[in-house]
């Protein structure tokens, strides 16, 4: 299969805009005649929604959570770039674009990055228009800070609560349009299948949460806005919930999954604090502003009280390596490093759970306290000191914070072209579902730009052109044999996922083994042998789920908390394996992406020779090895440099 | 215009409203009788010949005691309406609730409601009506507690010479402070008198009030029981007071 | 690291027209350091592991924001720490308050119909919002950002209201089980705003008929909400609620019919 990334050509800063003018539209009295159907309700799949039943199509839109205003886009907390250049220090929209490219490695496609710079302008005028009360300074104009390394003050922020206040933006303007009739929304509805009709997508199977009830839903266009996969590792800073069920089954139904193994660990997390752990808290990367990084010098300080550890014996790891940024190296710079010092140093802080080595280092405000005063630290971080102390008992104004990194973000997705079309005609897929505008790495303030972008500004316009092009798909019904099939199909798995054979364990028992593999091989630094243990020992766990697998309730009619588990984490499975395979194949460190045997320097090293190509890996069957297919990048903008933050 | 005000009562929001408004009638009264009993410490003749006054406008006196009953009968009627759909919006209770914000006084107004129009309707029967029902006979059965048609001053300082009508007295002017209390600070957020200048200034002012008129109406029973305020000899002549 | 044996008493119920009771747990060994949810977590995977229903409740994030998760414990809505969730209540505020037995309730309210165990039906609050919680405002037709400049203290102000959760706390710890401080905090966000100003009166007009045919209370000034609210949202929003509607149904014309205008 040829990958088409169906990018217009021509000068960079033209392309979206000629596009546009040659695309297709559909005119108004005919969109109402159209259904689209949008899995989640997060940035890109809300603001899609909404968009789409503000221009006249029939929207249907689903999402697990009770509400949509519950979708996990609403925990992101630093902020959201945009080229608006308010700050008049030198920002530009081809600034962000070339930061970006950089920032993702060196393995994004430079139109689709263009595009998304391009429309983070737009991004916040309809935010501040939609009652988003972002951060102000004194003279009512609109505060933005530098954030995650950026050399310009780019990312406009609501306290630490920028992807809440965006999300109940959008989900404000989706409420909009339920009102006004021309949305649906089917909360507490899960999809669980994709329906593939005549080669192209036209529907999903969902089941009822509360009630178990499967259903098909058929449409004219699928939207997949479901988010990211860093469940897999069962401790992130996803919610529980959030899972890769749509997206991986959209896979076995034909659709590339890219780039599994680009994920991204961020650097400031609270750390475990025991076995029963459920999850990790992610605090905003602009902590990293104003707080100093260290460990103790010496291994007998480690659980000492910090404040009591003299100046001369802290060990500022990150800044004394990488004088230039310092504090502010890029998050997997900043993750690895702590990796290291926790875990070959020895060097960790915190308390110890079971026999592993302390997980954690400080991230100081004592100088930013002093240098600033305690107010203006507390105007700043107030509300993550707060969540902070919630968590752990301890005050970050008196004690220093222990933080550890965690996964957070998953930059790889289903494959899409630059219409965010998938290899599924008729199959879009937005926000962190997809692997498109991020590369290796994301930078931060990011993803809120990116889901927003997706779902105000390309998808309803890239969904335009598609049905504009196809006119009319061929009809069918909800009871249609081809959905009633899929219903058989999807029913004839949870039927076996309840019917284990010699049923011992709850999903989540086998989740954290799942997790433990996949941080242990294909977290924050991997190796040939270790991928190869992991591909080795995947397969035998997920062969003891289905003998093992316990579920109660017994039926599967009703809420089935235990069911939803199981089901998600059978997903994870399979993509679990092909993270591996993927980070297996990719013979070099990129991003997210660090292999052992790829450095120097214990830098990450390229291979832009062989690997400057999305991987995207088609689906052969149960039993087969996934195919890999190649995207090849090419970069006439931004031309590939050696990253150095020394 | 009746229609919005139909909407407007339609809501509970409406519903509160109407409870400030006639709250707030309720209170202008309760200030107002308060500031003429005072006129008691100023001597019998003055008191008389206010109580006298009073009846001399009896455009004024119907149109008070008319707007009063309504006022009243408005505020219970809300109240009723509230309490009963607000039952209905939480059928089943907790097995544990804690109350972390209600104090005594919010947790008891439907107790100290209640008390308060027994309390009015006591003395209304007492204070107002006492000539018409008990005519030349002992007030409540009290030994030596008779009507004086021309004399209020010693209607009121005479009765409070006995403890079935001091004790009562003293309940309900307590339920009044107490439902004050949480009545008045509870009008100004029922009719959105907010600002976040000025916010903290509600609940002074509610304790004040309340306090004010409580303190000022237990006055007179201590001031009686003290002996500060006597019984007088002295004869009037004010027809217009049967 | 202090750990202790708890004493549970949680609420069972199979659906929401089965009366529902409470069933007994002990969960021992508990570390100061465990949330409250992964408590349970651990009491489900045991009765899971024995053959037995676990204990259904919502949740998601588990990091405060998402507003998914909703329980009473011992009569505290989102348990015994302000401005806290549920899923952030971590053992140590209950060992804090001494204690060794623990009742667990969901909301109990008649707009929040119970499904099962703790799990409740929250739909009521997205229809509240459905009811006009909005800035008509078209994607992409917006004027710049910086165009329209608002004072620091009342963008701050419109964001204190803003950042509620709709975790329906308030309707949970209300005496009536009233939504007035989940109304008046979108009505106020919005209507403090310059951009909202459009629909300011009708706004509140239509959402809090919404509010009220949902067959939630009406407020009685209590403030139990303020303290329940994880974000310690202010009642002082209830009374500019209040304000608006009063002044919107004095002075504002019709009913408008109150719909977007999606074509």
């Amino acid at each position: 299969m040829e990958l088409k990334s169906n990018e217009p050509t021509g000068p960079i800063d033209k392309r979206w805009t000629e596009h546009k003018a040659n695309s297709k539209l559909v005119a108004p009295h005919n969109r109402r005649k159209h259904t689209v159907i949008v899995v989640g309700s997060g940035l890109a799949g809300g603001a899609a929604a909404a968009t789409l039943g503000e221009l006249g199509y029939r929207v249907k839109c689903f999402c697990f959570q009770d509400s949509p205003r519950r979708a996990h886009s609403i925990a992101a907390q630093g902020g959201i770039n945009a080229a608006k250049n308010y700050q008049n220090d030198g920002d530009s929209i081809y600034r962000l674009f070339y930061d970006t490219v950089k920032g993702g490695d060196f393995r994004a496609r430079e139109s689709n990055v263009y595009r998304l710079a391009e429309l983070s302008v737009e991004i916040i005028d309809q935010a501040v228009a939609q009652g988003v009360p972002f951060a102000r300074e004194y003279g009512g104009l609109l505060a933005n800070r530098s954030f995650g390394g950026a050399q310009v003050s780019r990312t406009f922020y609501a306290r630490g609560q920028t992807g809440q206040q965006l999300l109940l933006g959008a989900y404000a303007g989706l409420a909009r349009q339920i009102d006004a009739g021309t949305v649906k929304m089917y909360p507490r509805t899960e999809m669980l299948d994709l329906i593939v009709h005549e080669g192209r997508a036209r529907g999903i199977v969902t089941r009822n949460l509360i009630s178990g009830k499967l259903e098909a839903h058929v449409a004219d266009v699928v939207v997949l806005a479901t988010g990211g996969y860093g469940n897999v590792f069962y401790l992130s800073t996803n919610a529980k919930g959030s899972n890769a069920t749509a997206t991986w089954r959209a896979h076995r139904k034909g659709a590339l999954f890219a780039n599994p193994c680009y994920t991204q660990i961020h650097p400031t997390c609270i750390p475990r604090s025991g076995e029963a752990q459920s999850k990790l808290t992610l605090m905003s990367e602009s902590l990293r502003n104003d707080g100093r990084v260290w460990v103790p010098r010496k291994k007998e300080d480690c659980d000492k009280d910090p404040k009591t550890i003299p100046e001369k014996d802290r060990y500022y790891y990150l800044e004394e390596r990488y004088p230039a940024f310092g504090n502010l190296v890029p998050r997997d710079v900043a993750s690895r490093n702590a990796m290291y010092v926790c875990e070959d140093d020895g060097l960790g802080v915190g308390p110890k759970v079971g026999d592993e080595p302390r997980r954690a280092v400080y991230l100081d405000f004592a100088d930013a306290i002093s240098r600033l005063g305690k107010d203006v630290v507390i105007e700043r971080y107030g509300n993550l000191f707060e969540m902070y102390e919630r968590i752990t008992g301890d005050d970050p104004v008196e004690t220093p914070m222990r933080i550890y990194p965690a996964t957070h973000y998953t930059m790889g997705g289903l494959w899409v072209d630059y219409n965010l079309e998938s290899t599924i005609p008729g199959l879009f897929v937005g926000g962190e579902a997809n692997f498109s505008d991020h590369g290796a790495n994301r930078l931060g303030a990011s993803a809120l730009m990116q889901g927003l972008a997706d779902g105000y500004f390309v998808l309803p316009f890239t969904i335009g052109n598609y049905l504009g092009t196809v006119r009319q798909v061929s009809p069918l019904e909800d009871d249609d044999a081809i959905c009633r099939d899929a219903i058989r199909d999807v029913k004839a798995r949870i039927e076996k996922l309840m019917n284990a054979p010699s049923p011992k364990h709850g999903p989540d028992h086998f989740h954290r083994l799942l997790g433990n593999i996949i941080w242990r091989y294909c977290g924050m630094s991997r190796s040939r042998d270790g991928l190869k243990e992991a591909l080795r020992q995947i397969p035998v766990l997920r062969e003891q789920f289905y003998q093992e697998l316990k579920i109660t309730p017994t039926k599967d009619e009703g809420i089935n908390q235990t069911l939803e588990r199981a089901g998600r984490l059978e997903d994870f499975f399979e993509l679990g394996e092909l993270m591996c395979i993927d980070a297996l194949e990719r013979e070099e460190s990129c991003g997210g992406h660090f292999r052992v045997e790829h450095q120097v320097d214990g830098e990450a090293k390229r291979d832009d020779e062989n690997f400057q190509h999305a991987a995207a890996w088609a689906w052969t069957g149960d039993t087969a090895a996934p195919k890999l297919h190649k995207e090849a990048l090419s970069f006439e903008y931004v031309k590939p440099t050696m990253r150095s933050y020394k | 215009m009746a229609t919005k005000a139909l909407t407007l009562y339609e809501t509970t929001i409406g519903k509160k409203a109407v409870m400030a408004v006639s709250g707030v009638v309720l209170l202008g009264f309760t200030v107002g009788h308060l500031a003429g009993n005072l006129k008691a410490y100023a001597g019998p003749t003055e008191y008389n010949e206010y109580a006298q006054w009073l009846r001399t406008v009896p455009a004024l006196l119907w149109g008070t005691r008319l707007a009063l009953l309504f006022a009243v009968a408005a505020h219970i009627y809300s109240a009723f309406s509230l309490w009963r759909r607000n039952k209905q919006a939480r059928p089943t209770r907790y097995h544990k609730k804690a109350d972390l914000a209600t104090d005594y006084a919010a947790k008891t107004m439907y107790l100290s409601g209640p008390i308060l129009l027994f309390y009015i309707l006591f003395h209304l029967v007492h204070l107002t009506f006492g000539g018409q029902i008990f005519g030349e006979g002992l007030i409540f059965g009290l030994e030596g507690y008779t009507w004086e048609v021309s004399n209020p001053y010693n209607n009121l300082v005479r009765g409070f010479q006995h403890w079935p009508v001091v004790i009562p007295y003293v309940l309900g002017v307590l339920a009044l402070g107490v439902h004050l209390f949480h009545g008045i600070w509870s009008m100004f957020q029922s009719l959105g008198a907010n600002h976040p200048k000025y916010n903290h200034l509600r609940r002074d002012v509610a304790i004040g009030l309340a306090a004010l008129l409580t303190i000022g109406n237990l006055s007179f029973p201590i001031a009686v029981m003290a002996g500060y305020l006597e019984p007088t000899a002295l004869r009037f002549n004010f027809p217009e007071l049967g | 690291m202090k750990t202790k044996n708890l004493k549970l008493h949680v609420w069972r119920q199979n659906g929401p027209t089965d009366t529902g009771r409470f069933e007994d747990h002990v969960a021992e060994n508990v570390s100061e350091h465990m949330s409250f949810l992964e408590m349970l977590d651990e009491l489900n995977e045991r009765l899971i592991a024995d053959g037995k229903d676990p204990v259904a409740f919502d949740h998601d994030c588990r990091e405060g924001i998402c507003g998914m998760c909703s329980m009473v414990i011992n009569g505290h809505a989102h348990g015994p720490h302000e401005r806290t969730t549920t899923c952030q209540i971590h053992m140590r505020h209950l060992f804090d308050e001494g204690w060794d037995e623990v009742w667990v309730e969901p909301w109990r309210a008649s707009a929040f119909p119970i499904q099962k165990d703790l799990v409740v039906e929250r739909q009521a609050l997205d229809e509240i919002i459905h009811a006009g919680g909005y800035i008509s405002i078209r994607t992409g037709s917006a004027r710049d950002a910086n165009e329209a400049p608002i004072p620091k203290p009342i963008a701050d102000r419109a964001f204190d209201a803003a950042t509620c959760i709709g975790c329906g706390a308030c309707v949970a710890a209300c005496p009536n089980a009233s939504a007035s401080l989940f109304t008046a905090a979108k009505i106020a966000h919005l209507g403090l705003l310059p951009q909202g100003q459009a629909e300011r009166m009708s706004r509140a007009k239509r959402m809090v008929a919404k509010m009220d045919e949902l067959g939630f209370g009406g407020c009685t000034n209590h403030g139990e909400c303020e303290k329940a609210c994880p974000k310690g949202i202010s009642i002082d929003f209830i009374a500019q609620m209040n304000r608006d509607l009063l002044k919107a149904v004095i002075t504002d014309r019709d009913v408008p019919s109150g719909h977007g205008d999606g074509e």
